[in-house]
């Protein structure tokens, strides 16, 4: 290569001598390309191929043969597929809208008012997230279904269809888009509305000049999250959806009812292009954000003022109520004998082994499943994000590592479940061993929720000092000991977040894993689905109980240890 | 010095970060047990350099010998050196002992001895007592101590300090200075510490390499350096100095508008190489301008009045106005005896000289602001 052209050199006085100087690479540089290099084989194999086989797989036919678009011109010909694009949207946009307005006023209420109970209002809304998206949709039909005591609210509309996904959307996506617009609010600056105030704006101008503009991107960026997360659930309008046919579940009809493998490939590209969309805006967004939250804000400090603070309580209190009756009909219904005409309490909606969908099994593959994914992804994703946030030289390596860790945010859970069958079902695939075990669910759980935990981890990385390696090497020690030594017990906090992260959505995910499952290694989730299926409600939410008090105790382990951490290490970690 | 070998040869160092040239052809020498400082402003290039010798972020182009040794192309961790950071990078979950001991416990060295090393170290620089505490419970000046105390943990040949006291206080930063010029002094340790602070540099340097936009400016001694500035851009980054604009005339004399002044820069000084007529910047310090028992007799006198006279505490500055040399003030000092001496006020005629040894001519123009009236 050339040397680049310097002005500095062709100055007079100037006499540049020698080439270029090459690094001689350490044999711990080496072990941290190896690592990384092994780390981005791993998401090539667990996402880059896959991907490129369900996209083969929809340019092809029955047989095999390449055949360009003729599957795509067929589905956007065909009405009863295509309209499904309309539906999709149509719910996606209704949803957005109003789980983001509610949200926002919720978090406006826990961080600008001063109405009690905050912490429990807080707590209460996060319920959801230890649900499968099937679950509120379950208590949806136990509530206003044929049957359901609060029918008569829907004034004669019904709730298969239209109406039930968007309700169970709402509730489902909730808790995710709360958490950011939270996040938005209590980093904007204090100072601004104290401002704000003694220039004597009143709260209603306040809140345009101030408030809106300061959380625009956070609010921005939750639309995108909530559109995404809505547009590729599956559970919701699976149970609700009636004849109300969406891009989701026609993936799940085309491949598990019609076996028709060149169409679910066709229909998940198609739910993959508003994924990417909504992925690619929101990180625009988010460096946007970035830029304007430089500064150190002060946190903000509401004054009492009890007719609006009353007003916020009441909202909140509304919609505690509505998630906890979600949560309490499906626990009521999973523990009565036959909703709503015999409403004597048994356990019997618990003694799986008696319906479909692998039982206690199930149940038991589900933990293994969660805990695999839990230990290993959290392993892989550390080290991955450490290696590209602190490795020396090979920017080539590390930005290819950083992307393929992006990646899997932009595809959605049934896109990536069906790209592993055509990739890993492939008789001429070595790794074909996997299909249909254990491992292929761990490895997919892993690579479905990267990007989220490799980001936590990177923020976390970001906040230890940059020159630890520095130090280390200097004193002649491997970055290993230091990685083991200081940098992992200064991130736990973040380590223990990732695990948890994992472990709750591997209990609660149903979209990829439904397509990789074998009768030895049927899921909780998928068996909460199969029994829904079924006509078993009771124990669909039986099993969804189960899940969520799994999962809710892995919330509460964490709390516990995360608080016993900060105690015994309370020393060393003040600011 | 220069009889002996340099212990650590920079030679021709360029660094680009992408197309932007961050060091320019460095070239230097720093002799064992020496402590050299690198001095300029924020910017220039100095953090660059010392992590160019470290091997923490590799030049593009140039050499650098440590020991005889060509370690140009070395990672950090084959190179010998001790490091202190601006922010100290401790191990925040390891207590004073351990952050210490690191760099010995992976060098198979007994138990006891390490134990005995991390003691001495942190007697030497008075935190014994301090030593089952974490980082974050100790001042910042006694983090710096540990810091410094690990980076000389295993005894390496060569000292590397990146601004190692601006996180402090003003008072602590000044004990920090004379402590730890002290312990360099006592372990003879090869030493470059990098500052933009000059009152540091001039007190703690044997040596000091001022840079400016990735180049070299002048390498000296404290006093070479204060005294006899190699440029304009020098004689302006340390201490006080007037530039006033004048002419070059015979034998190193100038003229400052009708004043012909004499000065020793003529012929094999700095002047050499200038003509005849040429605009040139004359430079003295406040200190050095004569003020007592000036007459307009006295070589180099300049009838000038006063404009103003600044209280300084152990002296005051003057500002004064030369009649003859345009609308350039010229910065004196005055000693409180010779104000009170005199009864001084503002406004009132004194003449001054510019002794010809303390003047410093250089041949190109240097305007600032501070200086117009
Ligand atoms: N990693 C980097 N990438 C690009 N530019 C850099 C980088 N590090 C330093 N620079 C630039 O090089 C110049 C010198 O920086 P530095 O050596 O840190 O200055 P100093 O320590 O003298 O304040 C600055 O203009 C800085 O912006
Ligand atoms: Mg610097």
């Amino acid at each position: 290569m050339a040397p680049a052209v310097n002005h500095a050199e062709t100055m007079p006085g100037q006499i540049s001598v020698g080439a270029p100087v090459k690094l001689k690479v350490s044999g711990e540089d080496w072990i941290m390309r190896g690592v990384l290099v092994a780390i981005g084989l791993y998401l090539i194999v667990a996402i880059v191929l896959p991907l490129y086989a369900l996209l083969s797989k929809s340019f092809q036919n029955k047989d095999g043969t390449f055949i360009g678009l003729a599957n795509f011109t067929e589905f956007f010909s065909t009405p009863a597929l295509s309209y499904s694009v309309n539906n999709s949207l149509t719910i996606a946009s209704i949803s957005t809208v109003i789980v983001v307005s509610l949200a926002f006023v919720y978090a406006y209420a826990l961080t600008r008012s001063c109405m009690p109970f905050k912490s429990l209002f807080k707590g209460v809304a996060l319920i959801p997230i230890l649900m499968p998206s099937l679950l509120p949709a379950i208590s949806l039909i136990f509530m206003f279904g044929k049957q359901g005591f609060l029918r008569f609210l829907l004034f004669g509309h019904d709730i298969y269809g239209p109406i039930g996904i968007v309700m169970g959307e709402v509730i489902y996506v909730f808790p995710h888009v709360l958490m950011i617009i939270l996040i938005a609010m209590s980093m904007s600056d204090g100072r601004l509305y104290e401002a704000s105030e003694s220039l004597g704006a009143s709260k209603v101008r306040t809140f345009f000049t101030v408030t809106l503009p300061g959380i625009r991107y956070g609010l921005v960026s939750a639309g995108f999250v909530a559109f995404t997360l809505i547009i590729t659930d599956f559970g919701v309008p699976k149970v609700v959806g009636g004849q109300y046919n969406v891009l989701a579940t026609d993936v799940y009809k085309q491949v598990v009812g019609r076996q028709d493998f060149e169409m679910g490939a066709v229909v998940s590209m198609v739910l993959l292009i508003p994924a990417v969309i909504a992925f690619a805006a929101d990180r625009i967004v988010q460096r946007k954000q970035i830029a304007i939250l430089t500064a150190r804000a002060v946190p903000y400090a509401p004054q009492p003022s009890s007719g609006f603070d009353a007003i916020m309580t009441g909202f909140c209190a509304l919609i505690a109520v509505i998630i906890v009756g979600i949560l309490g009909v499906a626990l009521f219904a999973s523990l009565v004998k036959f909703w709503p005409y015999n409403l004597s309490l048994t356990l019997g909606n618990y003694d799986f082994s008696l319906r479909d969908g692998g039982g206690w099994d199930a149940y038991a593959n589900s933990i293994e499943m969660a805990a695999w994914t839990a230990v290993i992804g959290t392993c892989v994703v550390f080290i991955g994000a450490y290696l590209v946030e602190k490795s020396k030289g090979f920017h080539t390596g590390r930005a290819a590592m950083q992307f393929l860790a992006m990646m899997p945010m932009a595809v959605p859970g049934l896109s990536l479940g069906l790209a592993y069958i055509f990739f890993f079902n492939a008789p001429d695939n070595p790794l074909n061993f996997l299909y249909h075990t254990m491992p292929i669910l761990v490895i997919c759980t892993i690579t479905h929720f990267y990007t989220v935990s490799h980001l936590t981890a990177v923020t976390a990385l970001k906040q230890i000092d940059a020159e630890f390696e520095s130090v280390s090497a200097s004193l002649k020690v491997p970055f290993y000991k230091t990685f083991w030594r200081v940098t992992v017990p200064v991130c736990v906090p973040a380590i223990l977040d990732i695990s948890m992260y994992f472990f709750v959505n591997a209990m609660t995910t149903v979209s990829a894993v439904v397509f990789l499952y074998s009768p030895d290694t049927a899921l909780a989730s998928v068996a909460v689905l199969n029994m829904d299926d079924a006509g078993e409600q009771a124990s669909a939410a039986a099993m969804g109980i189960m899940i969520v008090l799994t999962a809710g105790g892995a919330r509460l382990l964490h709390a516990l240890l995360t608080r016993g951490l900060a105690r015994r290490t309370q020393a060393w970690r003040k600011r | 010095m220069s009889g002996k070998d340099a212990y650590l040869k920079v030679e021709n160092l360029t660094k680009m970060f992408g197309e932007f040239t961050a060091l320019k052809n460095i070239s230097l020498e720093v002799f064992e047990g020496e402590f050299v400082c690198f001095l300029g402003p924020s910017g220039c290039g100095k953090t660059t350099l010392l992590r160019a010798i470290a091997g923490l972020d590799i030049q593009t182009r140039g050499r650098v010998e440590q020991g005889g040794k060509d370690i140009s192309g070395l990672p950090p961790s084959e190179r010998d050196f001790g490091i202190v950071f601006q922010s100290y990078a401790l191990f925040p979950n390891l207590t004073v002992n351990k952050n210490v001991a690191y760099g010995l416990e992976n060098r198979k060295t007994p138990k006891a001895d390490i134990d005995a090393r991390v003691a001495e170290l942190l007697e030497s620089v008075g935190l014994t007592d301090q030593s089952d505490k974490y980082p974050a419970q100790l001042s910042g000046g006694q983090q710096q101590r540990v810091a410094l105390s690990r980076a000389l943990a295993t005894k390496p040949g060569l000292l590397l300090l990146d601004e190692p006291l601006s996180a402090l206080d003003a008072k602590v930063r000044v004990h920090l200075r004379h402590e730890i010029k002290q312990l360099q002094l006592r372990l003879g340790i090869t030493t470059i510490m990098v500052t933009h602070d000059q009152e540091e540099a001039l007190t703690m340097a044997d040596r000091i390499v001022v840079m400016d936009e990735g180049e070299i400016e002048q390498i000296g001694t404290p006093e070479d350096i204060y005294s006899r500035p190699a440029n304009p851009f020098v004689a302006d980054f340390v201490g006080t100095m007037n530039f006033l604009a004048g002419t070059a005339g015979a034998n190193g004399g100038v003229r400052l508008g009708d004043i012909d002044l004499a000065t020793t820069n003529g012929p094999g000084g700095i002047m050499e190489g200038v003509e005849d007529g040429d605009a040139v910047t004359v430079c003295i310090r406040p200190e050095d301008v004569a003020t007592r028992g000036v007459t307009p007799d006295t070589a180099n006198a300049i009838p000038a009045v006063i404009k103003t006279l600044e209280f300084l505490g152990s002296f005051y500055r003057a500002t004064l106005r030369a009649r003859d040399t345009g609308k350039t003030a010229i910065r004196a000092d005055f000693s409180i005896n010779l104000v009170r001496d005199l009864e001084i006020t503002e406004g009132q005629d004194f003449t001054i000289a510019l002794p010809a040894d303390h003047i410093r001519v250089y041949g190109e123009a240097f305007a600032h602001a501070d200086d117009l009236i």
